[in-house]
């Protein structure tokens, strides 16, 4: 426990460091894995009343959850012009939240950066998590979700096949891919940390746990060179996941012909978003986090400013995309798309379209300065803007497209109703429910990542002396 | 310190792996597919023969022995959706004289004199979510006995098929393999001649039915 109690000093924070100076193998471990082994009784209080509150969130999701399976989805807003509501804004926003952990875990693994071992486990978790809130959108939005097995093919009575030309039922296949594949990938790489963990726990009932967990993991080197083959498969599977997903997402719109929809562009700028505010989740839980477990020495300032980095220039293509949908009414000279635009800026939702371009556009400006990069509170209020700014353009996209139909006898305005407020807010208790339980019963950063960062970098400071 | 697993373990994971997952998955499967398709649990087959008030009608009886048409009671079925269930009155055409003493036949007169209807059993129950016309059925040459078994031979009667959606669509997608000529299509006996396809594709010209796109529309049958 020394080597902990020496990490936990205060360092003063470089900015090209992925580690903080002094990190052994020996205090990685013990910096990681105390945070799990943890006795029950010395549980942090942070992490005590972080529970609490997200466990009364998840009630009150359950309880609207339950209410709408009992009566049905008219207590949502939704009426007949805007049929999707938040049940698919919702949907969008969360799914897109997990493209960043999906990027971070495996194209980063394919390009070799080194900046994303400290991040990739939680960023991984994250991406779990907010497929499980989003993927529950679609079930339930369904209004019966006890027939959603409808949705897969399945050699049924009913002598039908589901329609396999409609995105609709892509997105089943995009989600339940991602999903699995996700929790494989997050899982593989769970098990050398496991076993880590099995070895230094204590308590039985921790040892068989993680032993159970780690699935007889030795660290032979047979155990190693398998793991690194399961893991660049996995790797590779995952990567056109990350931009397939939401393209198939954005088909679901895309496909169809309504003006605001019927977009070429959709595809990359769907993509694009999710990374974007999905790097925005990630920093908004690892400040926290790391001050909260004095993980300073492990997730450093090097880290945040690279996220922001992307976090910009995914931003700009979105940035792009919301120029092309202006350009295109004008392009397409058609009456319908001209409308649309001129709605969007001055209708009856012309906030919305302004906040969208306010958190999205203009304050992620501020990431052009390195100075607002490496400054925490400020990247997590603009963290906090970028979320806010892509709910809104998924709101844009649905509920202003909808409300004003082709006929303008069919026009209405949507309304969200409490179950949808508690819907989408008691969504965010399920999320952290799960992450906390997460990071109390997982290491939240890969030991064995790290430790293997911790050898490099000794390398290079050797090489450095002039060996 | 003892190991927590011992060398027992690994054997156990290799089990539950390649046995306990298909094990299971294979119960599961043959659960699901017994509980959807078995006749058993769609009520399908004499065992569930649907006993009507007074516990005495016999179609056999009616229909078998004394070689009643089916429209004399069911006498909408070549004009409506429904192929209506006789009222008392209907059956009072001939009780009224034949057997017009036997107690069994105490409920039918009961009804008659109070003017209350006979609670009569379904035996096709269809979900309301589908919409069935018994008229353009008969109109387009499918028999009584493509649907309803040959109900001349059942004292108590009992459905022959579970009216699953894939059989609605066996004949939507190929109405040939069933259809008959308009003289057949009460006798309860019919059964395909050996060059029904042939027979079926020119009564289809001749009927003019619609091509298979249309007949599966989901519109056709959900509206």
């Amino acid at each position: 426990m020394q080597t902990s109690q020496k990490i936990n000093q205060p360092v003063v924070e470089k900015l090209d460091e992925l580690l903080a100076p002094g990190q052994t193998y020996a205090s990685v471990s013990a910096k990681i894995g105390d945070i799990v082994l943890y006795p029950v009784l010395k549980t942090p209080w942070g992490w005590i009343g972080g529970i609490a509150i997200a466990g009364l969130l998840l009630m009150l999701y359950l309880y609207s959850l339950a209410t709408l399976f009992t009566v049905g989805i008219g207590i949502w807003g939704i009426n007949v012009p805007v049929a999707w509501g938040f049940d698919i804004i919702n949907f969008v926003w969360w799914i897109g939240i997990g493209h960043a952990g999906t990027l971070i875990s495996a194209i980063l693994l394919l390009f070799r950066q080194d900046w994303r071992t400290s991040i990739n486990r939680a960023a991984e978790a994250m991406t779990i998590f907010a497929v499980a809130c989003a993927g529950i959108y679609p079930l339930v939005h369904t209004g019966r979700p006890w027939l959603d097995y409808w949705f897969l093919p399945y050699p049924s009575t009913l002598g039908m096949w589901p329609q396999f030309r409609s995105p609709l039922e892509w997105d089943v296949f995009a989600i339940s891919t991602y999903a699995t594949v996700s929790v494989l990938f997050w899982f593989v790489g769970l098990i050398p940390d496991l076993a880590t963990l099995r070895d230094r726990a204590q308590h039985p009932v921790a040892k068989f746990f993680y032993g159970a967990l780690s699935l007889g993991w030795r660290g032979a080197a047979k155990h190693w060179q398998r793991y690194e083959v399961a893991s660049l498969i996995l790797a590779g599977l995952s990567t056109p996941l990350v931009l397939s997903v939401h393209s198939i997402i954005s088909f679901d719109f895309a496909v169809s012909q309504l003006p605001g929809w019927h977009v070429t562009v959709f595809p990359p700028y769907f993509v694009a978003g999710a990374v974007y505010c999905g790097f925005a989740m990630v920093i908004l839980l690892m400040i926290p986090i790391r001050k909260l477990f004095g993980l300073e020495g492990l997730i450093t300032l090097k880290h945040f400013d690279v996220m922001s980095k992307v976090m910009l220039a995914s931003g700009l293509i979105v940035t792009y995309g919301y120029f092309g949908e202006i350009f295109y009414a004008w392009y397409s000279a058609s009456i319908y798309e001209y409308f649309l635009i001129v709605n969007r800026t001055v209708g009856p939702y012309a906030w919305s379209y302004w906040a969208l371009i306010i958190f999205n556009v203009l304050i992620p400006q501020l990431l052009w300065f390195k100075r607002f990069r490496t400054n925490l509170p400020i990247l997590l209020v603009i963290s906090v803007a970028i979320n806010i700014g892509m709910w809104f353009e998924r709101w844009v996209i649905i509920v202003l497209s909808l409300h004003r139909d082709f006929l303008p006898s069919s026009w209405d305005v949507y309304n969200p109703s409490f179950y949808d407020w508690a819907t989408f807010i008691g969504s965010f208790g399920l999320f952290f429910v799960l992450f906390f339980l997460f990071i109390r019963l997982l290491p939240m950063i890969t030991i064995f990542e790290v430790r293997d960062l911790v050898h490099k970098t000794a390398h290079k400071a050797h090489d450095q002396k002039g060996h | 310190m003892a190991q927590v697993f011992n060398r027992r373990a690994n054997t156990i994971a290799r089990l539950s792996i390649f046995v306990g997952v298909p094990v299971v998955l294979l119960i599961l499967i043959s659960v699901w597919w017994y509980y959807t398709r078995s006749d058993w649990v769609r009520d399908v087959g004499p065992a569930h023969a649907v006993v009507q008030p007074g516990g005495g009608f016999s179609h056999q009886l009616h229909v078998g022995g004394l070689k009643m048409d089916c429209r004399y009671c069911h006498n909408s079925v070549e004009v409506s959706s429904s192929a209506n269930i006789p009222s008392t009155e209907t059956c009072m055409g001939c009780h009224s004289q034949v057997l017009h003493e036997s107690p069994k036949l105490e409920f039918v007169r009961n009804s008659y004199v109070n003017e209350e209807p006979i609670q009569w059993n379904k035996v096709h129950d269809l979900p309301k979510f589908v919409y069935f016309n018994h008229s353009i059925h008969v109109a387009k040459g499918v028999g009584c006995s493509s649907c309803h078994g040959n109900i001349a031979s059942m004292p108590v009667v009992y459905k022959t098929q579970a009216l699953y959606m894939s059989w609605c669509l066996d004949c939507h997608r190929a109405p040939e393999q069933f259809l008959r000529p308009q003289s057949e299509i009460f006798n309860t006996t019919w059964t395909p001649p050996a060059d029904q396809i042939e027979q079926g594709l020119k009564l289809k010209e001749e009927y003019g039915i619609r091509d298979s796109l249309q007949l599966t529309n989901c519109s056709i049958c959900h509206r």
